[in-house]
């Protein structure tokens, strides 16, 4: 039933595409004035300056890339002329270049010619070490950016990168003009406000004036290079407010036309709906919460600099009897029911997107199976104790369950902790502010980073449809510890030298099905390995008026990828 | 009297510069990170330079000495320079919002009409409904008046305007359609009809505080009139054959507004504080939801500013009403 709700939402999206055939006919400004909320206001026009989501889909409209990702997932040549392969010669052959060539006469919207000077300067403002661009990881790897002609960009890269299409390519990688940001260099970035506020852009819309937490108005681009869009002449993007009242003012008062992440209750949602004057856009992207097991042991007893690091082995959870166990005794669709109705499904993949790149190979962990995990756990020893928690060498089967402050995690945690003691295992719950558990403090105790517990729970993505970076993130030597000041994205610390070797065979390996191939196989050995337990796949979740037409929801690059094609609605 | 005031006026300064310090030293120890709300997508190694070019790494006590220079001189001459367009704004770094990188002062001075508006309404309009409401209740105590000013002021006080605030949104947005449920900040008054849109909007926010208000300060009035009315100098002035209006409206009232003058006075500076939930419903974008939208993001420059500023007022009110009360009250100057 779920599943066909969420399968619908998605159809429902999908059904909204042919509805461009006839937006041919539609001038420019012809539909007037549209209105969108973002409950968490916009705080700068500069996504490089912000790092975050909500800015990141702001500027989108504004400031472009070369290319992006379209709502299935396949590379749209934007301000490129064409995706550069390896067979029209774009990408070089030792897969040690990419040469990009921009669409002729573009201009931003102050009447100038875009250059590949524009581009260039572009690496050049976000790799400034004292810049703090929150998008220089776009550019890691990168030996060189050169305008060759006018026109024509190479990006040369220090080693063979099968993946070339990560810098300049997305939401998270537009192209600033150097006329306008060449004073704001590095430290100097952040002083100019004038800049971050109302960036020149190439976009459908430029910005007419941002009043920083609150509002931001657009106005359409005359310069915008396709003759008849886009069809909304203005757009007021309003911040504020809660995700409740951005619901209700799409779906029951109609003062919106679109809301942005409506992470909401199932029920709350539902009754939402009812307004009738709005309809759910949801769709599924790499987004997963998870159960990360910690396989080192973060007992407080340890010194601070020996603590949860490969030192020392976890007592309990280097069992993958033990691991299994705690798998077992998830209801993972009850989980997705009660905490995300139609905008989750639930998950036991690592990998949970693109469609193509997810393993079939793990649904049994969908059916929730107490005989067998404790079955498991009687054969790993563990017998049970007078208070029906398991005991092994007078060692209670005691795990420490961290996650963030947030409603739908600690209803999983209540959830989980029952049916763990159903299998003799005892979780102490603990949350810890959002603003602490996801810091990046190497001197907190608490980070999800650290990992200071047994068990945690919280959800992680991937930018963009190549999971390979995400991948990466697992093998030997990339977790985190005190040499690495606490850096690091192997939470786990899971080390699996056939993982490793895989893995390096993915970042050689140019030819995408073979690719596929081995994304599946890495997933498997890390799943299987239940190396972590995933949950539930998160979607994407927006509201549109019933009169606002043309939105096609992305989950691969910014929702308003589109926005010089939405329009309203005649009635 | 000006002994008085000079005495209080010198201990408010040093009060002020402590009370920053505390504030900068607390948000200083408070965990929390701004690059926690940033995606995942985002690698440690990049949150680290990005703390770093907010200036997360200087030692604790330099950075509170740049804050305090730019609070007290560089960002009150901008604030000035901005809203009156003389030319004296320094060329000085000014103190920069960790979530927009731009100038606190700024989002501040945008941010202040709307609070005044909207949360000041609120109280002007809670204080001409309680001074009535809680003379009459008094006069007539135990009257099906008074009852039902209790049970009014009893229902404010003690349901919170996050209810309040969304109960009216259901019947009047929702339901009846009368008002909008979202405060539209970019209207500016410019003819009749913008005008019927700022006061149709700002409705139902001022209803709200203005409940709430009402409420508290009704329940002051009342009891401070009690207090008055079974006094000998009432039954004095009663046997001297004085009208019962002026003996209530003149004699009674005036002793009886010692206390609410004060209370009302202490209570200005929450004008100003916003009311953050209230704000944050209504999509007001007022300084109190950018004080909690600060906290949410951790942005601690933003935060101190906004506390500082609001230490300085409250400390300033109080000053206030400890003059009025020497006015009012002669016997508690002590001169």
């Amino acid at each position: 039933m779920k599943r066909r709700t969420a399968l619908m939402g998605a159809v429902a999206a999908l059904a909204l595409v042919p509805a461009l055939a006839t937006a041919q006919e539609r001038e420019r400004g012809s539909s007037g004035h549209l209105n969108v909320i973002y409950w968490q206001a916009v705080s700068t026009m500069n996504p490089f300056l912000s790092g975050g989501t909500k800015e990141m889909n702001a500027a989108s409209i504004v400031l472009e890339p070369l290319a992006r990702f379209d709502n299935e997932g396949q590379l749209v040549a934007w301000l490129a002329e064409e995706i550069p392969t390896l067979d029209n010669g774009g990408v070089a052959e030792d897969l040690m270049s990419i040469t990009w060539r921009l669409k002729e006469g573009l201009v931003w919207s102050d009447g100038t010619d875009v250059t590949a000077g524009d581009v260039v300067f572009t690496y050049e403002y976000c790799t400034h070490p004292e810049g703090g661009c929150a998008y220089r990881d776009r550019f890691a790897g990168i030996e060189s950016v050169e305008a060759v002609d006018d026109h024509t960009i190479r990006i040369t890269f220090e080693d063979a990168t099968p993946n070339p299409y990560l810098p300049f390519v997305g939401a998270g990688s537009p192209i600033i003009q150097r006329a306008q940001f060449e004073n704001c260099m590095g430290a100097r970035a952040p002083e100019c406000t004038d800049q971050n506020f109302a960036p020149i852009g190439t976009g459908p819309y430029k910005v007419a004036n941002l009043r920083p937490n609150d509002v931001v108005e657009f106005v359409m681009n005359e310069n915008y290079r396709v003759a008849n869009q886009p069809y909304f002449e203005t757009i007021t993007w309003a911040g504020g407010g809660d995700a409740t009242g951005a619901a209700r003012a799409v779906f029951q008062t109609g003062e919106m036309d679109y809301a942005w992440n409506l992470q909401l209750a199932p029920e709350v949602i539902a009754q939402m709906e009812a307004g009738g004057r709005g309809e759910l856009l949801v769709d599924f992207g790499p987004l997963m919460e998870r159960i990360e097991i910690n396989f080192t042991d973060p007992s407080p007893d340890l010194p601070d600099d020996e603590r949860g690091t490969r030192m020392h082995p976890h007592p309990i959870l280097t069992d993958i009897r033990v691991r299994e166990a705690l798998s077992r005794a998830i209801d993972r669709e009850l989980l997705t029911e009660i905490g995300y109705g139609p905008t989750g499904r639930p998950a036991c993949n690592f990998i949970v997107a693109p469609p193509a790149m997810v393993s079939p190979n793990n649904d049994d962990c969908l059916v929730q199976d107490i005989d067998r995990a404790n079955a498991l756990l009687d054969e790993a020893g563990w017998e049970r104790g007078s208070d029906g928690i398991r005991v092994k060498d007078g060692e209670r089967l005691e795990l420490l369950f961290q996650t963030s402050t947030n409603a739908v995690r600690q209803d999983f945690q209540a959830l989980i902790q029952q049916w763990w003691r159903e299998i003799g295992v005892e979780a102490q719950l603990r949350n810890i502010d959002a603003s602490v558990f996801f810091g990046s403090d190497p001197s907190s105790p608490d980070t999800y980073v650290k990992f200071w517990a047994d068990v945690e729970m919280y959800a992680s993505l991937f930018e963009g449809t190549d999971p390979t970076p995400h991948l990466e993130q697992r093998r030997c030597g990339r977790e985190p510890r005190p040499e690495t000041q606490w850096q690091g994205q192997n939470i786990n610390r899971y080390c699996n030298e056939e993982y490793d070797a895989l893995w390096a065979e993915l970042n050689r390996e140019p030819e995408p099905a073979r690719r596929q191939e081995l994304v599946i196989q890495l997933n498997d050995i890390f799943v299987q390995d239940y190396a972590h337990l995933p949950l539930v796949a998160r979607g994407r979740v927006s509201a549109k008026a019933n009169t606002l037409g043309g939105v096609v929801l992305n989950v691969w690059d910014s929702e308003h990828w589109n926005q010089a094609e939405w329009y309203r609605i005649e009635e | 009297m000006l002994t008085y005031t000079l005495r209080r006026l010198a201990f408010a300064v040093p009060t002020v510069l402590i009370i920053s310090l505390v504030v900068f030293l607390m948000l200083d120890m408070a965990p929390g990170d701004p690059t926690s709300s940033l995606p995942l997508t985002i690698p440690m190694e990049i949150r680290e330079e990005i703390r770093a070019a907010l200036g997360l790494g200087e030692p604790v006590l330099i950075r509170y000495v740049k804050w305090l220079q730019m609070m007290v001189i560089n960002e009150p001459l901008h604030m000035i320079a901005g809203a009156t367009g003389w030319d004296i704004a320094p060329d000085g770094p000014r103190i920069l919002s960790w979530q927009t990188r731009s100038p606190v002062g700024d989002i501040i001075v945008q941010r202040i009409p709307q609070t005044l508006w909207v949360v000041g309404l609120g109280y002007v309009f809670g204080i001409l409904i309680a001074l009535p409401i809680g003379v009459i209740s008094a006069y007539r105590q135990y009257s099906w008046f008074d009852q039902v000013g209790t049970f009014v002021s009893m229902v404010g006080f003690s349901v919170p305007t996050f209810f309040t605030g969304v109960v009216f949104i259901l019947i009047f947005s929702v339901w009846l359609g009368w008002f909008p449920s979202m405060y539209d900040t970019t209207l500016s008054v410019t003819d009749w009809d913008s005008f019927v849109r700022q006061v149709s909007q700002i409705v139902m926010p001022v209803a709200v505080l203005a409940l709430y208000n009402a409420s508290q300060i009704s329940r002051f009035m009342r009891a401070s009139m009690l207090d008055n009315l079974n006094q000998d100098y009432v039954r004095t002035a009663r046997a001297k054959g004085m009208r019962e209006q002026t003996v209530v409206m003149v004699h009674v009232l005036r002793n009886s507004m010692i206390p609410v003058v004060t209370v009302i006075a202490i209570g200005i500076p929450t004008v100003f504080t916003g009311a953050i939930i209230t704000e944050q419903i209504f999509r007001v974008n007022g300084l109190g939801d950018a004080l909690i939208r600060a906290i949410y993001a951790s942005d601690w420059p933003m935060v101190q500013t906004i506390t500082f500023i609001f230490a300085i007022l409250i400390v300033f009110f109080n000053l206030i009403a400890d003059v009025l009360y020497g006015i009012l009250d002669p016997r508690i100057r002590y001169d």
